[in-house]
């Protein structure tokens, strides 16, 4: 079915509206040498948005449609390559048509999901130990513009073990895409890495097109065995572009601008991450900025509802406080005995720790007591939260029960009597 | 009535406006035929010969000219033996079934019988010529541990009704005759085990509604000393994000004491109910040494899956929960989370271009809200016993603020409310309910005096704190700073409860009281500590104790041990105790 229409009855923002008979919902067409898609019907009246953007479009200009919805290529041909929100080849290859698969498909039946169970070890001792990333789990970091995140993203990412990595870029940079392709390529991973990259410069509706996308690919390679890592970054420009659309689409907004389904928009696509029981498994690692450090901000307030976790990322460093990650008990307690017991107790010693420095910034007397906290918190901070420690998970909880050793009695710690008859290091000799 | 047919004149996202003729009416299902699948949708705006209908599906591939078949049906739920254990989407279809017919992922426009086609051993209830009235028993037939109580359909008008035939006691299949009844004017009509019934209509067959005066057990100390729920009761946790409420939820639909768990997750993660489908089958319910599973159904419609279906599976939910109420059991529903279906509500709203209320929630969300947690109630049935269904619903505040429309439209309905706090969960206070900001107006399981002491302690500890942080330590009093530590001691070893450890994680109402008496001992004793040096070593001392102490099984030598240490240690410092 090729029909063609010359005559477009209205453009505003990307969203042109033209008369058309018998197409369907989400169908794709060209407008003009641009793709759009089908975004509203109503009687003979379709609406599309024009995927390069609609400026430059006439009202003259033909718009045909394809008779099928959004698709792109699928085949190993895919890896080391880079591709726009449109699936158009960036890095000077060769278009790709082969083997097309449906964007947006549908997500998976709850009842053939399985449990997650396999640590993914990074060798930052704030993940391992405090909130260990599972693989399968959907993870978004947290963080202010100007923050190191798409370093740490590219950081776990080569440091995780995993077959395959996809990387969606929203609104990036061009820097920051130059940062991604030489670090990945610097470190040989490129060879095992396809990018969806918009730049912020590209037009609004391919932002929105890159995550399905990135997903798409990445769910097919996760059928097909392999075990795949996705990062977004960063979803905040992913949500502004939606945003864009409704407000051109004359939605009702509920919230600080952005449409009533932003919750449903960004779960469709992060509970994209599953694990296959005897295929491979899909892991999202996503971006979000918080404008002017908010976690209140509707995206990553949404975000938060809908991922397994955040990881907080703050004046370069993981906060223990407002990092989480929900699957670490799934892991942690394979992991060693005193993990959970240590983690919990240290991150509790940590928030006195926090109670007494405001206290001595207040100028207050410091009692023994506080002096302790602020011994420990001094090296909680240099031994184990700062990012640049590379230690595997074993050596991080020794070194946590160092560290209990060197501040505290034992009873301080609230820890159980066991435990600590267990794990308590011994002092030395003569000591 | 002849079904009707219409034809798709519009699409917008999950929102299809159909131009039909004849007649239909509002919440009637109707199937959009796309190719060779049907989509269902339901019937929400009606304007002249046009309809608005919400899709539980996806909509990509309608066209305007789509034949639409209405089906004369409001969207309704088949009830009868063999709900339990099952594991269905919002519009009761079996997921289990779905994934072994369509593999890894949700295939739209699959419609699958939601009740299993099993046979039962049915017991008649009746003879010929009984007088019957809808939702009398007609027999019953065992499912699991329960009685399941074949009934009169509760849709047949509310006239006598006399037995014409009955099966004979035997085994029969779910669909097969058992009963034929007849109207005075002698119409008959045959019966099933199973028949359905509209979500969005209470079933309200019995006697007469009783006070929730009955605390519904938890086995968690904060709720069933501080914050009781009551059997029959509702009650909600609002939390930020990352606050523990499905982890609390979790929780509760394994220890609560109630006959039948309907979970209900309504715009979640898909895996946090995949942990609850793996794990309760493995896990053995004390009281009937059977499975969690056979007391449990799971009603899933996580975030990813169609919007649209979210509203109907807390009704599904909600449904299930009166029908198996009628059988003179206690159910607990747990919806988690009310906010999304209240956002599910707010995208249609937007959809069909109503005037915005609050943060663009629709002007009817409050009664919406308070219809639904209405719906909970202990009944007295026609047959003297008495019943309940207990609505327990999480929300999900944006800006984990609860000034927010849904939260507070929740707080105006409900019995208690368990506000989970940031500040406590960040400290990994767990379950981070906030001890002075909830309330419960339900009767607890200690006696409320000495829980209000207790509580009275926690206030004036909260404000010392406070105080502390202004004037410092060194600018309070020894005996502030004892009522301080008190406090503190309260909240570590009696508040916070570990739900990983195996003891910890479910503590029987007696223990608690036992726990609690000894508690209440060190709280209101006068204690002989000169400093706050010799304060804060004797209450880590006490802290230690307990926490060893909770961490023991009763019949455990090791528990009279710790008590009487913890006696030694408080009457080694106790001047004189209080009463």
């Amino acid at each position: 079915m090729q029909k063609v229409y010359t005559k477009i009855e209205s453009i505003v923002g990307d969203v042109i509206t033209v008369r058309a008979q018998g197409v369907r919902y989400q169908d794709l067409a060209m407008v003009g040498k641009s793709y759009a898609n089908v975004i509203k019907l109503d009687g003979d009246l379709v609406s599309l948005q024009v995927f390069a953007g609609a400026k430059g479009v006439s009202t003259t200009d033909e718009v045909r449609f394809l008779g099928v919805p959004m698709k792109v290529s699928y085949s190993e041909n895919l890896l080391g390559r880079v591709f726009t929100g449109s699936g158009k080849p960036m890095d000077g290859g060769p278009e790709l048509d082969e083997n097309m698969i449906e964007i947006g498909g549908p997500s998976v039946n709850p009842a053939k999901r399985i449990i997650p169970r396999n640590m993914i070890r990074t060798g930052i001792p704030m993940i391992d130990v405090f909130n260990t990333l599972v693989e399968s789990q959907k993870l978004p970091i947290f963080s202010v513009s100007g923050e190191p995140y798409n370093q740490l993203l590219a950081r776990i990412a080569m440091q995780a073990e995993v077959d395959l990595i996809v990387l969606g870029g929203m609104g990036l940079k061009y820097d920051d895409y130059l940062f991604f392709r030489d670090t990945l390529e610097k470190s040989g991973a490129m060879g095992r890495t396809i990018m969806f990259i918009h730049t912020a410069s590209d037009p609004t509706v391919e932002c929105t097109l890159v995550p399905d996308m990135a997903l798409a690919v990445a769910e097919r390679f996760a059928l097909d065995g392999k075990k795949v890592l996705v990062l977004l970054t960063d979803m905040t420009n992913f949500a502004d572009s939606l945003k864009e659309m409704a407000i051109t689409m004359d939605q009702v907004p509920s919230n600080r601008g952005y449409p009533g389904d932003l919750y449903s928009q960004l779960a469709s696509r992060y509970e994209k991450a599953v694990d296959f029981e005897g295929a491979g498994s899909l892991t999202i690692l996503g971006v979000t900025t918080m404008p002017g450090d908010d976690v209140t901000h509707p995206v990553p307030d949404n975000t938060g509802y809908i991922t397994e976790g955040q990881y907080y990322l703050k004046n370069g460093r993981i906060e223990p406080f407002g990092s989480l990650s929900r699957l670490k008990q799934n892991v942690n307690k394979d992991t060693r005995d005193d993990h959970r017991a240590l983690m919990d107790g240290m991150i509790k010693l940590y928030a006195a720790y926090k109670d007494s420095l405001e206290k001595k910034s207040m100028g207050f007397m410091m009692t023994e007591w506080d002096n302790k906290l602020l011994k420990y918190g001094k090296l909680f901070e240099d031994k184990l939260m700062d990012l640049s420690v590379n230690i595997p998970l074993e050596d991080a909880l020794d070194l946590g029960w160092k560290i209990l050793a060197e501040c505290f009695e034992p009873n301080e710690t609230g820890l159980k009597s066991s435990l600590i008859m267990e794990r308590w290091p011994k002092k030395p000799e003569g000591n | 009535m002849e079904n009707n047919k219409g034809r798709v004149v519009g699409v917008n996202g999950n929102m299809v406006t159909v131009q039909f003729q004849g007649s239909i009416a509002k919440n009637e299902v109707g199937y959009i035929v796309v190719g060779k699948t049907k989509l269902k949708g339901e019937v929400i705006k009606i304007r002249g010969d046009r309809a608005d209908m919400q899709v539980f599906e996806m909509t990509n591939g309608v066209a305007v000219g789509d034949e639409v078949e209405f089906v004369s049906e409001m969207l309704s739920v088949e009830l009868g033996p063999g709900l339990l254990t099952q594991i269905y989407d919002g519009l009761q279809n079996p997921l289990p079934d779905l994934a072994r017919q369509c593999g890894f992922f949700l295939q739209r426009g699959v419609y699958l019988d939601p009740i299993p086609d099993l046979d039962w051993d049915f017991t008649p209830a009746v003879k010929s010529g009984d007088i019957v009235y809808p939702g009398d028993t007609l027999g019953t037939v065992p499912e699991g541990v329960f009685t399941h109580r074949i009934m009169v359909p509760f849709g047949f008008d509310q006239i006598p009704w006399t037995v014409k035939s009955i099966a004979a006691k035997g085994k029969y299949n779910v669909r097969a005759e058992i009963a034929v009844l007849s109207d005075p004017k002698g119409n008959e009509k045959k019966c099933t085990m199973v028949f359905s019934w509209p979500v969005k209509r209470p079933i309200k067959l019995y006697k007469q509604r009783l006070r929730p005066d009955e605390t519904l057990i938890t086995k968690i100390r904060i709720i069933d000393t501080f914050l009781p729920i009551a059997k029959g009761g509702t009650y909600c946790i609002p939390g930020p994000f990352g606050a523990g409420k499905t982890v609390l939820q979790h929780m509760t639909s394994r220890n609560a004491d109630v006959d039948i768990v309907i979970i209900a997750a309504c715009g979640e993660r898909a895996g946090e109910v995949v942990e609850t489908l793996k794990e309760f089958p493995e896990l053995i319910d004390p009281k009937t040494g059977r499975t969690l599973m056979e007391r449990t159904i799971i009603i899933c419609n996580t975030s990813s899956m169609p919007v649209a279906a979210r509203e109907s599976s807390v009704y599904t939910a909600v449904t299930m929960g009166e029908y198996y109420r009628q059988m003179g059991l206690n159910v607990l529903l747990l919806a988690d989370s009310t906010s999304r279906w209240a956002q599910a509500m707010r995208e249609m709203s937007g959809r069909l271009e109503e005037i915005p209320g609050e943060e663009a929630f629709p002007a009817y969300l409050e009664s919406v809200i308070a219809a639904f947690y209405e719906r909970a109630g202990k009944v007295q049935l026609k047959d003297g016993s008495i019943a309940s269904v207990t609505i327990g619903g999480t929300v999900s505040p944006a800006g984990g603020n609860f000034e927010e429309p849904v939260t507070q439209a929740t707080l105006k309905v409900v019995g208690a409310f368990h506000g989970l706090s940031r500040e406590r969960s960040d400290a990994r206070k767990y379950p981070a309910i906030h001890p002075l900001d909830s309330w419960s107006k339900y009767p607890g399981i200690i006696d409320s005096k000495r829980v209000e002491e207790a509580r009275a302690i926690l206030f004036r500890g909260n404000e010392i704190n406070q105080m502390m942080k202004v004037v410092g330590e060194e600018g309070t009093s020894v005996e502030d700073y004892i009522v301080y530590q008190k406090s503190e001691l309260l909240d570590a070893a009696y508040l916070q409860q570990n739900s990983f450890d195996p003891v910890d994680s479910a503590v029987l109402p007696d223990r608690q009281k036992h726990v609690f008496d000894l508690m209440y001992r060190v709280l209101m004793s006068n204690l002989n500590l000169n400093d706050k040096k010799a304060a804060r070593q004797f209450f880590n001392e006490m802290r230690q104790k307990f926490l060893d102490w909770n961490g023991v099984q009763t019949d455990d030598p090791r528990f009279a041990e710790t008590e009487s240490a913890i006696v030694q240690l408080l009457s080694s410092k106790a001047s004189k105790e209080a009463r």
